[in-house]
């Protein structure tokens, strides 16, 4: 009779999350900004047909990285989720929170009893009322959720975005110096990206309804070009 | 409510009525005839009409039950999305339901899909939801709803109604439903015209629906003291916009010297 190698359950948690990491980090990365306007959030993207950055709800919005077929399938769940509870309770009642964890839960579920992690990182973002109430709920492949404050940066370069966007980031952006921060942070010092390499999303506080919109090309080159 | 996960085979697509289903949230069909439980709310006119660059909906205030007044100022007129409305005649409850589910379904479809339903899509999507509600019209809860919106590939106005069945057909015209919709289609087919401007296309709908409220008791018309106007709004390039009371004050006095408070 043969027996199975023992292998600690350590190696196993590690090899995962290896392997995660590994297949999150092939691919660009993106920044959500907390500014006067709302939430921006932009993307490194030159597909303008498959979207990194989607609507989930009225005040709520979507954004993965990673491995596209996973992250949407995600997104599509959330969009299902806060349809349902706001026609079951009402629109109020829908919140990021609430739904940022039972995200958590997938993600953590698959990690530790699939044969393979979802290699992806998302972002649960709600708009508030004024500046300042604005959440932003980080998941990582395993389930873990961070509440981050002012700003987000999700896939593989991540630490060294981040600390170009602490750099730069002023107390309290509008949302054309939020945009110019992100996409500096994202494009490093070596590189410069345009209109046509980003996907950019804005969650805007002024709407009554629904938030989210997308920033065409061409307004998105306006801003980044406004100083 | 935790987030729904399904199998590749299993899964509902962009369909939000086929995911309620899956999820058991369907509203189960009455077995009797619903005359058993008593008398409900029915909405009575509303009016839809083309004009040359979009279309206007109409409705009036009332809804009875049997030959009591159970309300003066429900809404029968709703946006269905941001270039879209509909409009509802029949039992009130369902139809308010439906309408709901409809514009759930619309913006559902939009944000799993990435990218709206064409107005055509939008019309037999509204079919559908009428054909499956046949079990209960056939129990005395029926709805006949118009549907309108502005086609944004045409760049036109166009108009659709509704029987009870989930027929669908498009008018190029106007199209009325309810108790006092013949009485207010008779009004629109004197004054219409095709290139009409929409300022003029709302004075035509809201006489229309002050003469169906003069002929039919279910019809509720402008109610000046309690400040109640019927729900009127403009479907074009700039999308549903709803017209406010003090515009719809305004022309009644306007059209109705002598009856103006």
């Amino acid at each position: 009779m043969s027996m199975p190698f023992y292998v600690a359950p350590e190696q196993v948690m590690k090899d995962r999350a290896d392997y995660a990491r590994k297949g999150i980090a092939r691919g660009r990365s993106l920044v959500a900004v907390a500014c006067a306007e709302g939430v921006v959030i932009c993307a490194e993207n030159p597909s303008s047909t498959l979207r990194k950055v989607s609507e989930i709800y009225d005040r709520i919005a979507f954004a993965g990285v990673g491995k596209y077929n996973e992250f949407d399938q995600l997104r599509i769940s959330g969009v299902r989720a806060a349809d349902l509870k706001g026609f079951s309770f009402s629109r109020e009642d829908v919140e990021a929170r609430g739904l940022a964890n039972q995200y958590a839960q997938i993600l953590g579920q698959v990690f530790t009893h699939e044969m393979k992690p979802l290699e992806v990182e998302i972002l649960v973002a709600e708009v508030g009322p004024e500046a300042g109430t604005d959440q932003l709920f980080h998941l990582l492949y395993d389930g873990t959720v961070i509440d981050e404050a002012r700003f987000a940066v999700l896939g593989g370069d991540a630490e060294a975005v981040t600390e170009r966007v602490e750099a730069s980031l002023g107390e309290a952006p509008d949302l054309a110096s939020a945009l110019r921060v992100a996409v500096g942070a994202l494009a490093g010092p070596d590189r410069t990206l345009v209109a046509a390499d980003l996907e950019v999303a804005l969650l805007d506080r002024a709407s009554v309804r629904r938030c989210f919109r997308r920033i065409e090309d061409a307004d998105v080159s306006a801003l980044l070009a406004t100083s | 409510m935790q987030i729904p996960v399904f199998s590749v085979a299993d899964d509902p697509g962009p369909d939000f009525a086929s995911l309620l289903r899956r999820q058991g949230l369907s509203a189960a069909v009455p077995d009797g005839p619903v005359s058993a439980a008593g008398a409900v709310p029915h909405g009575t006119t509303v009016v839809a009409i083309r004009y040359a660059d979009g279309v206007v909906m109409a409705g009036d205030r009332r809804a009875t039950s049997g030959n009591l007044i159970s309300h003066r100022s429900i809404e029968k007129v709703f946006p269905a999305d941001r270039w879209s409305g509909v409009a509802i005649a029949g039992a009130a409850g369902p139809a308010m339901e439906m309408v709901k589910l409809f514009q759930l379904q619309l913006e559902h479809y939009e944000k799993v899909e990435g990218q709206p339903l064409s107005l055509e899509g939008k019309a037999n999507q509204l079919s559908q939801m009428v054909r499956n509600h046949l079990p209960a019209a056939m129990q005395g809860l029926a709805v006949v709803p118009l549907f309108a919106g502005f086609d944004t590939r045409r760049r036109a106005g166009r108009l659709f109604q509704y029987d009870v069945t989930g027929g669908r057909y498009e008018e190029n015209d106007y199209a009325t439903s309810g108790s006092g919709g013949l009485h207010a289609a008779t009004v629109v087919k004197l004054g219409f015209g095709r290139d009409t401007s929409a300022d003029a296309t709302v004075d035509l709908a809201f006489q229309a629906l002050v003469t169906a409220a003069d002929e039919d008791s279910a019809t509720g018309g402008p109610d000046p003291t309690r400040g109640i106007w019927p729900v009127m709004a403009t479907i074009d390039a700039d999308g549903f916009t709803r017209l406010d009371d003090s515009d719809l004050a305004a022309r009644y006095g306007r059209l109705y010297p002598g009856a103006s408070a």
